[in-house]
């Protein structure tokens, strides 16, 4: 009991860190697809290259080099900001990608007919693409919210105090009682937070698909 | 400072990391094709089980499965090395993903095949074994060759039970030099070397399987 409570304690953080990092790849995914489907060769390939490269690195080593590595006017990112930050940047080219799938699925008829029918270029890629793109990336997003969920763990490493840091603190107070349950705990705890997540992903999904 | 003469250090630490990536990988795929067997058994002792075991295996993160096996499992006795630790618990996450794509796979494979096999007199196992199971390898190939290239990044995890791996003589190295943007920024540079022409090989491949089924 009291291990859960401590482990709880960290549960907070996880999601402070999945969310605010998941906010920023929902954001910073659109203009990095935008570079990957431009028509102009060169943007094209240099967003593929830096999409690679940001998803080429590990995780922890992109938050070691962010925390540690990164000084702006001397005063270092705290543990907390070089966290989202990271994994903000990592989920963006992770949902870059999952959304020029979602692109790419969408038939070309579907921008000639909006053409045909008037439409300007911004309304038809804010009404009529990516509407359908969406629907298709959608099973993709959540599975990616999954993984980033379980990947907020990574922060304990630099010292943010989410779940696995609460359990490994717990566990090092209460060396000879803890044993294996703090690891446990947290272990279940992230199946129990992905359930409904998964639920309501799939409620989501389905009547979108109903909706086709 | 001249970062060069840590090169070395740095390559000593990328060997250990390829050297897990091959222990998990292969052992991982071995186990994954084991997990896939029960998951898709008809016998409910043995599906039930392995399904819930599957299913811990991509709930939680690689983190905390290398917690619990380097600081959970002496609690009850169990006492590895850091290395050891390492290759099994990312060997058990390896599995657990690796075995939900090969299932994939082998549904994948069309009923007639195994129906064909049958009316051809061939016993069920080697049914099995030569005529869906290839084929549903084949088409897994895609996803576990993505899944090799992330088990290699994964590696980097082995740093928090101090495995000697890349990630763990980055930050012993960063800690001498105090130059911690670049030593990161070449560190992550190695992985990239590695992981990015290996990503775009295996898209190379999944063209070339695909267009054998055509």
């Amino acid at each position: 009991m009291e291990a859960l409570l401590a482990v709880l304690i960290g549960l907070p953080m996880t999601l402070v860190v999945t969310g605010a990092a998941f906010g920023i790849g929902l954001l910073g995914g659109i203009p990095l697809m935008l570079g990957l489907r431009s028509p102009v060769l060169p943007v094209r390939a240099a967003t593929r290259l830096v999409v690679d490269i940001i998803r080429g690195v590990p995780t922890i080593v992109w938050l070691f080099l962010l925390y540690f590595g990164v000084s702006i006017g001397g005063a270092r990112l705290d543990s907390l900001s070089a966290a989202i930050v990271g994994l903000g940047v990592i989920s963006s080219a992770y949902l870059a990608e999952i959304y020029r799938g979602g692109f790419s699925t969408v038939a070309r008829g579907q921008a000639e007919a909006a053409q045909a029918l008037g439409l300007g270029r911004g309304t038809t890629f804010r009404r009529v693409l990516a509407p359908q793109a969406l629907r298709t990336s959608l099973p993709s997003i959540t599975t990616f919210l999954l993984a980033l969920l379980k990947d907020s763990s990574i922060a304990s490493t630099i010292g943010v105090t989410e779940m696995v840091f609460a359990a490994t603190t717990f566990a090092r107070q209460n060396p000879t009682t803890a044993g294996l349950t703090p690891f446990f705990l947290a272990a279940g705890v992230y199946v129990l937070v992905s359930i409904p997540l998964a639920i309501v992903a799939r409620r989501l999904d389905s009547r979108l698909t109903r909706s086709r | 400072m001249d970062l060069a003469q840590y090169l070395p250090q740095l390559g000593s630490g990328l060997l250990v990391s390829l050297q897990l990536t091959v222990i998990s990988v292969v052992c991982g795929y071995i186990v994954g094709l084991l997990f896939a067997l029960g998951v898709s058994s008809t016998r409910p002792w043995l599906r039930w089980p392995t399904l819930v075991i599957v299913e811990i295996g991509r709930g939680i993160p690689a983190l905390v499965v290398l917690y619990i096996v380097y600081y959970g499992l002496p609690s009850i006795g169990v006492l590895f090395a850091n290395f050891t630790a390492a290759a099994i618990g990312l060997t058990f996450t390896v599995a657990a993903y690796s075995s939900e794509m090969i299932r994939g796979g082998i549904q994948s494979v069309p009923l007639a095949q195994r129906e064909a096999a049958s009316a051809l007199g061939l016993p069920r196992f080697i049914g099995f074994t030569r005529i869906v199971l290839p084929q549903g390898l084949r088409s897994s190939v895609p996803g576990l060759m993505g899944l090799a290239i992330q088990s290699f990044q994964g590696t980097s995890l082995a740093y928090s039970i101090s495995v000697n791996e890349l990630m763990s003589q980055a930050y012993q190295v960063s800690t001498v030099t105090f130059q911690y943007l670049s030593v990161y920024a070449i560190t992550g540079a190695i992985y990239v070397v590695i992981a990015v022409p290996s990503t775009w090989l295996s898209m190379v491949v999944e063209k070339r399987l695909s267009r054998g089924y055509a």
